[in-house]
């Protein structure tokens, strides 16, 4: 169920509080429990925003170098930041992969998704079984996988290309690189993408697509018509948490690669072994809000349109239960 | 074939040039993931395997050989593994602590704000990991925390580096993933079961125990290993807020790897935390279809 089925039915949520008997024991207690949830949940939410405010609030403090000792609201530290060009360079980097990435592993999830509908059950349950291998499996032990994979790969090739340039001063060599993060991030974006396209399809209304076909529709016709459309949400979902996932991504990154290719959670990490400056606070914060603004715009995107169509709205946030 | 598929493209009408057609049209649309999963996912974690076995070259990386020298390694000096272990499940049953109440405050007592609560432990659950880790330096910093409460007791405490601050980074980062399963099975608690087991008598406790606790079991399952699976191999936790002092199997994976370059070991490692891996699962699976009878929510 989405999130906005949860506010029009009539909450069955508030039962527990009306009964409310006289005399038994237990129910004396009842506004403390009440209370005691309510506290709790107040706690936690804190706990979750505080570090983030925390984050936001410091990068605009004016101060030289600690941290913490707040010395005016100042700007000079996002100026600073935007002009340096390793952060240049990382945030290009970031940007690239993401976007390559999000491309790529939404093509490659949404086509597999409609590839399995097709398959014999045998090399459906194949499919799935990767798909669910590649989600769990530990994101450390893919990265020193992949960087095996890599690196044998580039010790392969690098000889055959080498007596391919006969006489080259500088041959061109293989090395890791913005493609190897890629690649590397694509395996785990392409399950992403086909698992919430996968959800999409089992949930949708067979009887258009059959209608269409009684209407004489071609497949590729009733495809661009009535699948895709409804899929839309799907794919935009998984294009945006793809997106994220990579742009965020420090782990696969750390071990995929080379030289010049670092992105910007590597570089805040880098900046965090002499302690936390404005500076890494500054460039978090504008991390956060390009991270924030994509998917909030997203749902706000995918809402809009499921009112126009009256369907149900995917969240771009996969993990909300459906 | 066309039988068994649910096609929503439909298959179209069975001629045999259609039929070589349909077929190739399958193969186009899954090439791409196929590659992907064969090349990236099976082909590394074979060479993984392979690797376990090799030895550390000269210069670092591999040299072909057979050797079960990096297992026994393993099995000698199993600190890190037992360190990750008693983490992974503290964790998780930090994380189960303080999810429960929210879960069940969100299900059954949030009436029209369910879905602003819901989408509040979102945000900062996609927002990245790394960002977040790193905020809590600040915190628990001597500047922050570990400052204040040096102040307060006249001693030097320094709470970033021991155990309790990576426990904390991690019931931070892992609580949503703890809390989404929580809240969908006790979305579906039928509240006239409660009800009927208050007015057949039973107390507060023998009510959860016996009507609630079943009824959830499988969202229990399904939230601790979600967060005990990616705990066992977690690294950005440890390398920020254990500043080197903790060491988890991920830091050491890391290390064998990036620093020593002894790919053999950190391969036999990664191996042996694969072989974790897939016995947490089966254990999941297996409690989870013990308790079908309720209506479960597996995610796998």
């Amino acid at each position: 169920m989405s999130a906005t089925d949860a506010v029009a039915r009539p909450a069955p949520a508030t039962v527990p509080a009306t009964p409310r008997r006289v005399g038994g024991g237990r129910d004396r207690l009842a506004p403390f429990v009440e209370g005691g949830f309510r506290l709790h949940a107040a706690l936690i939410y804190v706990f979750l925003f505080l570090p983030i405010v925390i984050v936001v609030v410091f990068s605009f403090n004016g101060t030289n170098r600690i941290v913490t000792e707040w010395q005016g609201l100042s700007l000079k530290w996002y100026e600073r930041a935007l002009s340096d060009g390793s952060v240049q360079a990382a945030l290009g980097n970031s940007i690239v992969i993401a976007v390559t990435n999000a491309v790529l592993a939404t093509v490659f999830g949404t086509l597999a998704a409609l590839g399995l509908q097709r398959v014999a059950p045998r090399t459906r349950v194949v499919f799935d079984a990767l798909t669910y291998i590649s989600v769990i499996v530990p994101e450390i032990v893919i990265a020193l996988a992949t960087l095996i994979l890599f690196s044998v790969f580039r010790d392969l090739a690098n000889p055959i290309l080498a007596g391919l340039q006969p006489g080259a001063e500088r041959p061109f060599r293989i090395g890791l690189g913005q493609w190897s993060i890629i690649a590397a991030h694509v395996l785990f974006n392409t399950s992403l993408v086909l698992l919430l396209i996968r959800a999409r399809l089992s949930g949708m209304d067979r009887t258009l697509v059959e209608g269409s076909y009684d209407l004489f529709a071609t497949p590729w016709r009733t495809f661009w018509q009535i699948t895709f459309p409804q899929l839309l949400p799907a794919i935009v979902a998984g294009f945006l948490l793809s997106f994220t996932f990579s742009f965020d991504d420090y782990v696969i990154t750390s071990f995929v690669s080379g030289p010049g290719s670092g992105t910007l959670p590597l570089y805040i990490f880098g900046q965090t072994r002499q302690g936390v400056t404005p500076l890494t606070n500054a460039i978090a914060a504008m991390m956060l809000v390009v991270t924030l603004t994509i998917l909030l715009g997203g749902q706000y995107l995918l809402a809009r349109q499921a009112r126009r169509t009256g369907g149900r709205s995917a969240t771009p946030i996969g993990i909300v239960p459906e | 074939m066309t039988a068994a598929a649910p096609a929503i493209p439909a298959t179209a009408p069975a001629t045999a040039r259609g039929d070589r057609r349909s077929r190739l049209l399958t193969g186009v649309l899954l090439l791409p993931a196929s590659f992907w999963y064969l090349f990236l996912l099976v082909v590394p974690l074979a060479l993984v395997v392979v690797y376990s076995f090799g030895e550390r070259g000269t210069l670092g990386g591999y040299t072909p050989a057979f050797t079960l020298e990096h297992y026994r390694v393993v099995f000698d000096r199993p600190a890190p593994f037992l360190t990750s272990l008693w983490m992974s499940i503290a964790g998780t049953i930090l994380c189960m602590v303080a999810a429960f109440p929210l879960a069940y405050f969100i299900a059954t007592r949030a009436g029209r704000r369910k879905s602003l609560l819901i989408i509040m432990l979102v945000i900062p659950f996609w927002t990245s990991f790394l960002i977040r880790t790193i905020a809590w330096l600040t915190i628990l910093g001597t500047r922050g925390i570990s400052g204040f409460l040096s102040d307060l007791t006249g001693q030097n405490i320094q709470l970033l580096g021991t155990p309790f601050a990576i426990l904390l980074g991690i019931v931070y980062n892992y609580l949503p993933l703890m809390v989404f399963p929580l809240y969908v099975t006790l979305e579906r608690l039928d509240r006239s079961l409660l009800e009927a087991s208050k007015d057949l008598g039973a107390a507060r406790w023998a009510t959860f125990r016996q009507v609630t606790l079943p009824i959830i079991w499988p969202g229990v399952i399904t939230g601790s290993i979600l967060v005990f699976i990616p705990l066992m191999g977690e690294f950005v936790i440890p390398a920020i807020l254990g500043q080197g002092k903790v060491f988890l199997i991920g830091n050491v994976l890391q290390l064998d790897f990036l620093a020593s370059r002894n790919w053999p070991a950190g391969s036999a490692k990664a191996v042996v935390l694969i072989a974790i891996m897939l016995v947490s699962v089966s254990f999941y699976l297996w409690a989870t279809n013990r308790g079908r009878r309720t209506r479960d929510v597996s995610v796998l």
